[in-house]
C-alpha cells in the first residue's frame, strides 16, 4: 500500500538559513516588519530575487497573533508580485520545510523559500496554548503548557529516568552553549530558580520570545551552484501520537522514534542534534528516543532554552543543523520539531554533508 | 524527473447544515472521513498519512485542532499535515495531499477539510480589528461588493445576472443530497425580491454559514488498479498568491487567478477551456462571481463571462455547467468549500455524482479562492489516467 522507504528520487539540501534575534518583546514591530529581515537575509546568502524562488511555504498560527488570517499579511513580506506558488501550514515551520521537499521532490519546483514567524508577547502563551486542548473536555479547564510539561517531568522522574538536579544541568549545558549564539534570547549562567509548577523551576522552562526564521531549499545541482556545502536532507519524517495524555507514556517518545527510524537516523551515526525540546525533561526523553550518545554534541545553539520563537523554533533547529553543515561543522547531523502538548507530533530530519 | 500519477478513489461528504448538534468536531471529521473510505474499500490501515485543512482557527475557536483530531482521523502513528491557505484552503490541502503521492513519499492519503461554524461565530472570527490595518468592513460582503460593481461597470453587464446564477445555483442544489439549502419553493422572482445586503449584493445571492466536512482518498497507480469503482485523475493541480492590498491589483480579475489557470491548463494538456472542459466547479460565494471568475479562468473573454450565464450556458443542461452540486451559494462549511469544488469534480469524472450528474462530463476543473482574491488553488480532475 505504501511506496515510504523507496529512496528519494531528487537529492534536496538546506542551502541557506537566517534567523531574527529571539526576544521577549518586538511590540515596535508588525510581524511583517520582523519578517522582512530575515527573508532578506536569506536570499542575499543564496543571490536569488524572491521571484526566482520556485516555491514558498510558511508556517505560523493565527492564535498567537490575536486574529483571523494572520498569515495573509505576511506575503507582503515576501513581496508576492507577480504572483507566487506559495502555501502555508498552520504548524511550525519545520512542517512548512517538510511541504516544501515534497513539492520539489516532484520536480515541479528546484527552489523553495521557507520561513515562519511567531509572536507571543501580545498575550499570555502560556493560556493561549491550552486552546490547543480537546475542546470539549479539556480546554476548559485551562491546564497551561507549563503544568502539561510538568506533568510529563514527574512521570520521567518516577520512571527513574531522570531527577531534578539532572533537569538543572541540562538547563544550565543549553544556556552556556547560547553564549556562543548571537540570537538567542537567554544565555551564560542563570540559576535554576524556584518552582513554577513541580517539579520544573524557571531554569527547566524556555523563555517566552518573539522571532522569525527562514531557509533556501534547492535540489541536486542548483543546491551545489548556490551553495558551497549543501547540507543534504538524507531523510525527513513526522510522526503525531494521540492528544490525550492519558493514553499516552509520557516518559517516552514513540512517535519521535519512529519518525527518527523513517528518516534512517539510526542507519548511521549523527555527530550533533539540534532538538526541539522546550522543556529540560523533555530533552531527556528525546536523547533516550533517538538514542543520542553523550558523544553526540546536543544543542550548541543553546536550543528551545535558550530562544523558543513559537511556531519558528522548530524550523530554526533544522536551520542550525544545517549552518553547521554549511561551515564544515558537522557531516551528519539531527534535527527534530516538535508540535503539541507533551510532544505529540515530532518531526525528525537528518542532513549531511558532502564527504570532504 | 516523473511524477506519480495521483487517483482520487474515495470520496465522502457530510450533510451540510446549519448547525451539527449531534455530533463534535471530531466526529463530524470522522463521519466524512469514514465515508471516503466506504467509496474507496479501504480500511483505516490503509492509510498512510493524513492531510487536513481548515479556515482560521477562531471559526470553532481550537488552536491547531489537527492535534485533537488525530485520534478521530486514525492518524496515530502516522504523519499528519495541516493546512490553511484561507477560503482556498480545502483545495490547497488536496494539492498539498496529492504531492506526498505524486512525489512517491506515500501510496494513499486521507485528505479531509472542514468547518463547523456553530462551535463559534465567523462574523466575530474574521472582526478582530488591529492597528494600521484596514479591517473586513461587515463580513466577507462588504469587502467583495465593490469589486462586483466594478466588474458590472467594466462589462456592462444587466444587472439581472446575479439572481440567476443564485436561482441556478438554489435549483442544483436540490438535486445533492449533502446541500445545505433545498429550497423547494425557489424562483427568479424571490431571489430577486429578497433583501439588499451589500448593494448589489441580494440577501439570496449570498452563501450560508454552515456545519460540515469533505474527504477524499488519494492514492497512486497501484492503488487506482484496485479500485472498487472509476478514479479520477489529476491531470494538473496548481497554487497561486499575490498580496492582498497594493496598488497594481485588479480586484475584478486578479493575476494569481489568471496564472494558476494557465498553469493547470499546460499541465493538463488543455488549449482552449472552453472547448476542452465539460464542467467546473468554481468558488462563488457571491453570484456575481460566476461571471468574474469565467473570465479569469479563461472560459470567456474579459467582459464576456455574463453572457454566458445569461444564456443558459452554465445551466446543469448546458454546454459548460458551473456548480451543478449547488456550489458555495448552496452549502458553506468555509475551510471544507473548496474541498467539495475539488471532490465534486472528481465525482462528475468517475460518474458518481448521482442526480447532479453532467452526461459525459470527462474533463472538470475544481477551482477555490480565499483571502481578499488573494490565493487560488485549482485542479483538473479527468476520466482518464495522464498521458506521459
Amino acid at each position: 500500500m505504501t511506496s515510504e522507504g523507496a529512496p528519494a528520487a531528487r537529492e534536496i539540501a538546506v542551502i541557506a538559513f537566517a534567523q531574527t534575534d529571539h526576544r521577549r518583546s518586538t511590540e515596535e514591530s508588525s510581524e511583517v516588519e520582523m519578517l522582512m529581515p530575515v527573508l532578506h537575509e536569506v536570499l542575499a546568502q543564496t543571490g536569488l530575487r524572491a521571484a526566482d524562488i520556485g516555491f514558498t511555504c510558511s508556517g505560523s498560527s493565527d492564535y498567537l497573533a490575536g486574529r483571523a488570517f494572520s498569515f495573509t499579511l505576511a506575503l507582503d513580506g515576501v513581496g508576492a508580485w507577480p504572483p507566487i506558488s506559495e502555501s502555508h501550514v498552520e504548524m511550525d515551520g519545520a512542517w512548512a520545510l517538510y511541504e516544501a521537499w515534497t513539492k520539489l521532490l516532484t520536480g515541479d519546483a528546484d527552489t523553495a523559500l521557507v520561513y515562519s514567524y511567531g509572536k507571543s508577547s501580545p498575550g499570555s502563551v502560556r493560556d493561549v496554548l491550552t486552546r490547543q486542548l480537546d475542546p470539549y473536555y479539556v480546554a476548559p479547564l485551562w491546564p497551561d503548557s507549563i503544568a502539561l510539561a510538568a506533568l510529563q517531568a514527574q512521570a520521567l522522574i518516577d520512571a527513574g529516568h531522570t531527577d531534578e538536579p539532572a533537569l538543572a544541568a541540562v538547563g544550565a549545558r543549553n544556556r552556556a552553549d547560547a553564549t556562543a549564539n548571537p540570537h538567542a534570547q537567554l544565555k551564560g549562567r542563570l540559576p535554576h530558580g524556584d518552582y513554577v509548577v513541580r517539579p520544573l523551576r524557571t531554569g527547566d522552562c524556555p523563555p517566552v520570545g518573539d522571532g522569525a526564521a527562514a531557509v533556501i531549499l534547492a535540489a541536486g545541482e542548483r543546491a551545489r551552484e548556490l551553495c558551497e556545502r549543501p547540507a543534504w536532507i538524507r531523510g525527513i519524517d513526522h510522526r503525531i501520537e494521540a492528544h490525550a495524555l492519558g493514553v499516552r507514556d509520557l516518559a517516552d517518545s514513540p512517535s519521535t522514534r519512529l519518525a527518527a527510524q523513517k528518516a534512517g537516523a539510526f542507519e548511521r551515526p549523527v555527530d550533533m542534534a539540534e532538538l526541539h525540546a522546550p522543556f529540560t525533561a523533555q530533552e531527556v526523553i528525546l536523547r533516550r528516543a533517538l538514542r543520542l550518545g553523550d558523544d553526540v554534541r546536543v544543542n550548541p545553539s543553546g536550543g528551545a532554552l535558550a530562544a523558543n520563537p513559537v511556531m519558528a523554533a522548530g524550523l530554526v533547529r533544522i536551520g542550525e543543523a544545517a549552518a553547521r553543515i554549511h561551515r564544515g561543522d558537522s557531516g551528519r547531523a539531527l534535527a527534530h520539531a516538535t508540535s503539541g502538548p507533551c510532544l505529540q507530533q515530532n518531526l525528525v530530519a537528518v542532513l549531511e554533508g558532502d564527504p570532504r | 524527473m516523473s511524477k506519480e500519477p495521483v487517483a482520487v478513489v474515495g470520496v465522502g461528504q457530510t450533510k451540510h447544515v446549519a448547525a451539527r448538534r449531534d455530533v463534535s468536531i471530531a466526529g463530524l471529521v470522522r463521519e466524512a472521513a469514514q465515508r471516503a473510505l466506504v467509496d474507496a474499500e479501504l480500511a483505516w490501515s490503509d492509510i498512510d498519512a493524513v492531510v487536513i485543512g481548515k479556515a482560521p482557527d477562531f471559526f470553532e475557536g481550537v488552536m491547531m485542532p489537527e492535534l485533537y483530531l488525530a485520534d478521530a482521523l486514525g492518524a496515530v502513528g502516522k504523519p499528519m499535515l495541516r493546512v490553511h491557505t484561507a477560503g482556498s484552503v480545502g483545495g490547497s490541502t488536496a494539492l498539498v495531499a496529492a504531492n506526498l503521492v505524486a512525489a512517491r513519499v506515500h501510496g494513499t492519503v486521507l485528505t479531509l477539510a472542514f468547518e463547523k461554524q456553530s462551535e463559534s461565530n465567523a462574523m466575530w472570527g474574521l472582526s478582530l480589528p488591529i492597528p494600521f490595518q484596514q479591517p473586513l468592513l461587515a463580513g466577507a460582503g462588504g469587502f467583495f461588493a465593490p469589486h462586483v460593481r466594478a466588474y458590472m461597470r467594466r462589462s456592462g453587464a444587466p444587472d439581472t445576472i446575479g439572481s440567476l446564477v443564485a436561482y441556478k445555483d438554489r435549483r442544483n442544489a436540490l438535486k445533492n443530497p449533502c446541500a445545505h439549502l433545498h429550497e423547494h419553493d425557489i424562483t427568479l422572482e424571490k431571489v430577486q425580491a429578497s433583501p439588499m445586503l451589500w448593494d448589489p449584493i441580494r440577501y439570496s445571492e449570498t452563501c450560508p454559514s454552515s456545519d460540515g466536512a469533505c474527504a477524499m482518498v488519494l492514492t497512486d497507480r497501484a492503488g487506482a488498479a484496485r479500485a472498487p469503482r472509476p478514479p479520477a485523475w489529476l491531470l494538473g493541480g496548481a497554487m497561486r498568491s499575490e498580496p492582498t492590498l497594493f496598488a497594481g491589483k485588479d480586484f475584478v480579475s486578479p493575476q494569481a487567478g489568471k496564472d494558476c489557470a494557465a498553469d493547470v491548463y499546460r499541465q493538463a494538456g488543455i488549449a482552449d477551456p472552453r472547448r476542452d472542459i465539460d464542467a467546473v466547479e468554481m468558488y462563488v460565494p457571491f453570484s456575481w462571481y460566476e461571471p468574474m471568475w469565467l473570465e479569469n479562468l479563461g472560459f470567456a473573454a474579459e467582459g464576456e463571462g455574463w453572457k454566458l450565464t445569461e444564456s443558459g450556458v452554465t445551466e446543469l443542461d448546458g454546454d459548460l455547467p458551473v456548480n451543478m452540486s449547488g456550489g458555495v451559494l448552496s452549502a458553506n462549511p468555509i475551510g471544507a468549500s473548496g474541498m467539495i469544488r475539488f471532490a465534486e469534480a472528481a465525482l462528475q469524472v468517475r460518474g458518481q455524482a448521482g442526480e447532479h450528474q453532467v452526461d459525459g462530463a470527462r474533463k472538470v476543473l475544481g477551482h477555490a479562492y480565499g483571502g481578499g482574491s488573494q490565493f487560488f488553488s485549482m485542479w483538473l480532475v479527468g476520466a482518464q489516467p495522464p498521458e506521459s
